[in-house]
């Protein structure tokens, strides 16, 4: 067949091209961005037999319905997604972790998340989209990285090259577990807050509320109680920080966060819980536990292996 | 120089050179910036500087705290002078539907609108650092007599290259955004070329700023 592609028939919620995202850009207010869930990115190019960090196709809660057309190509989907793939009279319900085919004329659509928020679609093959700044990640702020630094749009076209013809059933069992409670090491800013402003940070559950996307995280709970400055001098932000407004409300900052800001730092996420952390949908509760720096880097490096060993047991 | 480095959470550096915002401070965090930088210290992602502070993020997956930590401490700078940076003219229409927040200013400030503008273009601005969002430039100091407080309920959209002032500073919004800035007019220049794959920022920390008027038919001629 002349061209492979997909025709996207319903965009979905926020899908966009992701891969390992960019380094090295914060000093010109440009943030990683990147797939959300590293861990279901990593293990979507695994079982598609891709280079690590190809791009994926990210999507949020809806994702999206895609007509395929083309030859056979192979897929798989993860993250807990609720997806069919309609083929000429039949409806097929779609597992996560596994390679599926697609043949032409076929429909893949992605219902929905499962009480969580990020999924993931890797091809066997490679999308044919445009690289900016080292990175195919889309940053819609921006308005830089593939199909023109845009969320996906219905009725686009999404070509299709390098289809590899040799189909390995590659397939993963495996639940992503949920959790409830996130793990932080306290911020240079810990001590403008009131004491029982620091308990309360520690005790109480903060409920995530609709305003939450790729840049951040607006969570609603007891307001935390600033005795010093509510605003610093503006200052860089890493992923997973988590800022106190001038109303006592934390924001965690996420892979598409403002480089700098201006509230202070309570605390920041550990890189082990920020997969789950993203995870988690709006209108949940979550509770922040106090951890310190050589916990978390142990914490890190268990979490880095059992990615490895899911990775091993793929077959 | 640097006061204090601790951790901002498992996978950074924060380095402290102090409270004060002033162009020596930020010299020597841009000085810092560049330096590190250049050193290709394995493991590092992103070195961000702002006015007194540099935070450097790491790949925890290859390094740690404590590494990058030492081997920051070890780096033997010279004590070079810094790169003084470019001289960047950038035309500026203050147009009564560019300049948002004029009628505010004059009376938050207590001036006629000629005298905000005389005093806002007879000076040259340093570039602090530049971010929040992509190549937005924050630039300082303003004349005494332009500071002002941020909008009491910001916008929840500033339109593209608006120029704002707030406090001591001076930006321009590089993409359309929400924001608090007292706005005072727009620039057809575009600050930040996403079709440029190679150094996209038009001003970058360290650069000089001049900023001239211009009027609404030069504007919509796309000046320069």
């Amino acid at each position: 067949m002349a061209e492979n592609y997909f025709e996207v028939l319903r965009s979905g919620i926020n899908t966009t091209f992701q891969d390992n995202g960019r380094k090295n850009y914060y000093h010109i207010g440009i943030p990683f961005s990147g797939a959300m869930d590293n861990r279901n990115f990593v293990i979507a190019n695994a079982i598609s037999n891709n280079k690590k960090n190809s791009p994926v196709i990210e999507f949020a809660l809806q994702g999206p319905k895609l007509r395929y057309k083309g030859d056979k190509v192979y897929f798989n989907v993860t993250g807990d997604v609720n997806f069919q793939i309609l083929r000429k009279n039949k409806i097929e319900e779609g597992v996560c972790y596994q390679n599926l085919v697609l043949e032409n004329n076929d429909c893949l659509d992605l219902i929905s998340t499962n009480r969580s928020v990020y999924g993931y679609l890797s091809i066997n093959a490679s999308f044919k989209i445009d690289f900016y700044l080292d990175s195919y990640s889309v940053n819609t702020k921006a308005e830089i990285g593939a199909n023109n630094g845009k969320i996906l749009q219905k009725n686009q076209i999404i070509k299709i090259e390098n289809i590899t013809k040799k189909y390995s059933l590659n397939k993963l069992d495996y639940i992503n577990s949920k959790i409830e409670n996130i793990r932080v090491i306290k911020g240079p800013h810990f001590d403008y807050f009131s004491k029982t402003a620091k308990e309360l940070f520690f005790k109480e559950k903060f409920r995530i509320t609709k305003l939450t996307d790729r840049m951040g995280i607006r969570l609603d709970g007891p307001k935390i109680e600033n005795i010093k400055y509510t605003n610093i001098k503006s200052e860089g932000l890493v992923k997973g920080t988590i800022q106190i407004t001038a109303d006592g409300d934390p924001i965690v900052m996420l892979s598409d966060h403002g480089t700098i800001g201006g509230y202070p730092k309570i605390g920041v996420v550990i890189s082990a819980d920020y997969d789950k952390l993203v995870q988690i949908p709006p209108g949940s509760k979550i509770k922040f536990k106090e951890i310190n720096l050589k916990d978390a880097e142990t914490i890190y490096k268990l979490y880095e292996m059992e990615t490895r060993n899911l990775i091993s047991k793929i077959k | 120089m640097i006061k204090n480095i601790s951790n901002l959470g498992d996978a950074a550096l924060y380095c402290d050179f102090g409270n004060d915002v002033n162009r020596e401070i930020n010299l020597n965090v841009i000085q810092f910036f560049k330096n590190i930088k250049k050193s290709n210290i394995p493991g590092i992602t992103n070195i961000t500087p702002s006015y007194n502070k540099l935070i450097i993020s790491f790949d925890l997956s290859i390094t740690s705290f404590d590494k990058i930590k030492t081997e920051v401490e070890q780096l033997n700078f010279k004590n070079e002078i810094v790169n003084e940076g470019n001289l960047i003219k950038i035309p500026v229409c203050c147009d009564n539907d560019f300049a948002l927040d004029i009628k505010r200013l004059e009376k938050l400030l207590n001036l006629e609108k000629e005298e905000i503008y005389k005093k806002f273009f007879s000076k040259k601005y340093y570039c602090y650092m530049t971010g929040f969002i992509a190549g937005m430039p924050f630039l300082g100091d303003l004349d005494g007599s332009l500071h002002a407080r941020r909008l009491d309920t910001p916008r929840v959209k500033v339109p593209k290259n608006s120029i704002g002032l707030t406090e001591q500073f001076c930006n321009i919004y590089t993409f359309e955004s929400p924001g608090g800035w007292n706005i005072i007019g727009k620039t057809p220049l575009d600050i930040f070329d996403n079709k440029n794959n190679t150094s996209p920022n038009l001003i970058n920390p360290g650069d000089t700023i001049s900023f001239f008027q211009i009027s609404k038919s030069e504007f919509e001629k796309k000046y320069g």
